[in-house]
């Protein structure tokens, strides 16, 4: 059976920010696919490029960032070489976006109802009472009560919650083949993230939809995606399926971040944290970008970087990998 | 918010006092408005006889509760001066400096929120830079040099534009109007951008930061997300948000163009009641100076008053504290 095209194929990709020392490269040579329906977590420390990623494939970097190479397709067709107008279709119809702050996502000023309406008719032939129809039918599903009335409601009459409900109903409102989703419960209380992950979960898997999850927290990876990326300095050091990637990890800053999921009993909140701290874009240090935080690092960590290589079914870019014999660097 | 219109009442109420007992203060310190009325060969008798029926020889406290009472039913005497109610002075004098504040006040908020709009836009564009180099000027010259300058280009030199007066005008009813004839229409050009142009320029500032900022905000990434034309960004979600402050500031200026009328008006010898003040302290006029306080800070008051209540309007936000208070 011929394979279709992944919903998204990144290849390459490249994001720079031009400054006044010299250009920093934000996002270093980084590619992933994620099929249909497939959850792809992507982790890793504050500034590793995770939300640069996610905005350079909805064409939403702020200058003077730009995609400076690679490609992404988005079922089979490229839009990262599209025009400003030929790609706003694209944004909220055929991709779908969930910020971190569920209180600064939605205009103050605007009905939630208008907002929805709005996006509605912005990518789909209806009519305002059938759009206002939709909105209803939508916010319901996503667990909103008394959906009729509570359309006509401002943001700020909604909790932290009620309004991360209320930006998935945006998200989904064209049907979406992509969403990604940028830390959508580190602003949330604790109490409420997991309903949140497990509503995105339900109406993605419902629809199909293909999900960039963005997180710095491996207890949802663990809960939600089928693979996962994990980012440093800019670049995919791991990625693999979520169970090898969790249990058996092949990158040491992998393992570290393992080390700060809270056990599951709760008993011990104590957090393994990596010492140290990851690099700025403008001290990359030389060889593999991990290596003055590694507790394993040898001589040729510090002179030469390892690129990602095959190792059971995951990629990894370590040189314990390569020392440890397996398969050839790719 | 009948409790929030009630409260802002109240609080209005209180200033108005505050302001009629400053009037009233500080007005019986500028000199004996008796010397100002009579001439050299008037008799000590006929002086004594004068400040009686003016109710002058009353307690400060009875001459301060009469002002009071007068003026709330609009009644500020008689001008020690002309020797006419001050209040048909006002009349006359009321329509001419009305009409300019306004077109003023038209002509910086319709120039200004566009400049500020496109300048927080298209920050980088060199029309931008040439709008805020050209504010920078309106910001820093005073306003009688601009007048000056104005009235030395293009009435001087170009000789297209009168340089004082009204013009002509037309009277409807108690009324008077200079924007229905031509001349009229060309004399309130000069004063009108005198008085404006710093507002124009504050407004021009106030929106592109305020536009900046609101640029920068995640509901407008969200909004681009989401796929909405630029169109609907920024003049649907961006600009709403951006008018809020700008609102209050353009109140407060509405208010700061009525005051500085007084400058303008006297550049252009425009027919006002900023020149009837000053005429009025040249002559120690007691009733007309502090008339024109009181209704100068009548309308900052009353404009205070109707841009909250606007801001409760378009911020639902206060809309609901206005409420609970
Ligand atoms: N406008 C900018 N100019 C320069 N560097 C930037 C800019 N925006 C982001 N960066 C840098 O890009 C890196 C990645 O940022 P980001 O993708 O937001 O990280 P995160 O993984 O936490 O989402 C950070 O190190 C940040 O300093
Ligand atoms: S390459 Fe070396 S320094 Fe880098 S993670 Fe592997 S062992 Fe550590
Ligand atoms: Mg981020």
């Amino acid at each position: 059976m011929m394979a279709e095209p992944p919903v998204l194929s990144v290849r390459n990709l490249r994001v720079e920010f031009p400054t006044r020392r010299g250009t920093l490269l934000a996002v270093d040579d980084i590619s992933f696919d994620i099929a249909a329906g497939e959850v792809l977590g992507i982790v890793g420390e504050s500034g590793a490029g995770k939300s640069l990623t996610g905005s350079a494939i909805i064409g939403l970097l702020e200058p003077p960032g730009r995609v400076a190479g690679g490609e992404i397709r988005l079922g089979g067709r490229r839009i990262d070489n599209l025009s400003r107008e030929a790609m706003r279709p694209i944004r909220g119809k055929r991709i779908g976006m969930v910020f971190q702050d569920p209180l600064t996502s939605l205009n103050p000023l605007y009905r939630v109802g208008d907002q929805i309406i709005e996006t509605i008719r912005t990518h789909l032939p209806l009519g305002e009472r059938e759009a206002r129809a939709r909105a209803i039918e939508l916010l319901t599903e996503v667990g909103i009560q008394g959906a009729e009335r509570r359309i006509d409601a401002y943001p700020h009459e909604f909790s932290g919650g009620m309004r991360q409900r209320v930006v998935l109903a945006l998200a989904l409102c064209a049907e979406p083949e992509l969403i990604i989703a940028d830390e959508p419960t580190t602003a949330l209380d604790v109490s409420i993230q997991a309903q949140i992950i497990q509503l995105l979960k339900r109406l993605c898997r419902e629809r199909g939809t293909a999900v960039m999850l963005i997180t710095h927290d491996m207890g949802v990876i663990a809960e939600t995606a089928n693979r996962v990326a994990v980012m440093y300095a800019g670049r995919i050091v791991e990625i693999g399926p979520v169970r090898e990637v969790i249990q058996s990890a092949h990158h040491p800053y992998t393992r570290g971040l393992m080390g700060s999921i809270p056990s599951l009993e709760g008993t011990s909140d104590r957090l393994t944290q990596i010492p140290g701290s990851m690099p700025r874009l403008t001290a990359i240090p030389k060889g593999c970008a991990f290596n003055p935080r590694c507790p394993l690092a040898f001589d040729r960590c510090r002179v030469e970087r390892p690129d990602l290589m095959a190792v059971d079914h995951s990629l990894a870019a370590c040189w314990l990998v390569a020392r440890e014999g397996a398969e050839a660097p790719r | 918010m009948l409790a929030f219109t009630i409260r802002r009442l109240l609080e209005a109420a209180v200033v108005m006092l505050t302001v009629a007992l400053l009037a009233f203060v500080l007005f019986r310190f500028v000199g004996d408005p008796i010397n100002q009325m009579v001439g050299q060969d008037t008799s000590i008798a006929e002086r004594e006889e004068l400040r009686q029926r003016l109710g002058l020889n009353d307690p400060v406290l009875v001459q301060f509760g009469r002002f009071i009472w007068n003026a709330a039913r609009y009644d500020f005497g008689i001008s020690y001066q002309v020797k006419r109610p001050v209040t048909s002075l006002i009349a006359e004098r009321f329509p001419a400096t009305f009409e300019l504040a306004l077109t003023a006040a038209l002509f910086a908020v319709l120039l200004g929120i566009p400049m500020g709009v496109y300048t927080g836009i298209h920050r980088d564009s060199w029309l931008s830079k040439l709008f805020l180099s050209v504010s920078l000027v309106g910001i820093s010259l005073p306003t009688f040099l601009i007048g000056i300058l104005l009235i030395y280009v293009f009435a001087v030199q170009l000789g297209v534009l009168p340089s004082f007066g009204r013009g002509e005008v037309v009277r409807i009813g108690g009324w008077t109007t200079g924007l229905l004839t031509a001349s009229g229409l060309k004399a309130l050009i000069l004063p009108a951008i005198t008085l404006g142009l710093f507002q124009m320029t504050l407004v021009t500032r106030l929106v592109r930061s305020q536009m900046l900022e609101v640029l920068r905000t995640d509901y407008i990434k969200f909004a681009r997300a989401r796929g909405l034309s630029d169109r609907a960004v920024n003049f649907g979600h961006a600009l709403k948000n951006t008018l809020i402050p700008v609102i209050t500031i353009i109140g407060l200026q509405l208010g700061a163009i009525i005051a500085f009328a007084i400058i303008t008006e006297t550049v252009f010898q425009w027919p006002g009641m900023g020149l009837m003040f000053i005429q009025a302290v040249q002559n120690a006029d007691i009733p007309v100076m502090s008339a024109y306080l009181l209704l100068v800070a009548f309308l900052f008051v009353l404009i205070n008053l109707i841009v909250d209540l606007l801001y409760v309007w378009i911020d639902p936000r206060v809309r609901i504290y206005g409420r609970e208070a």
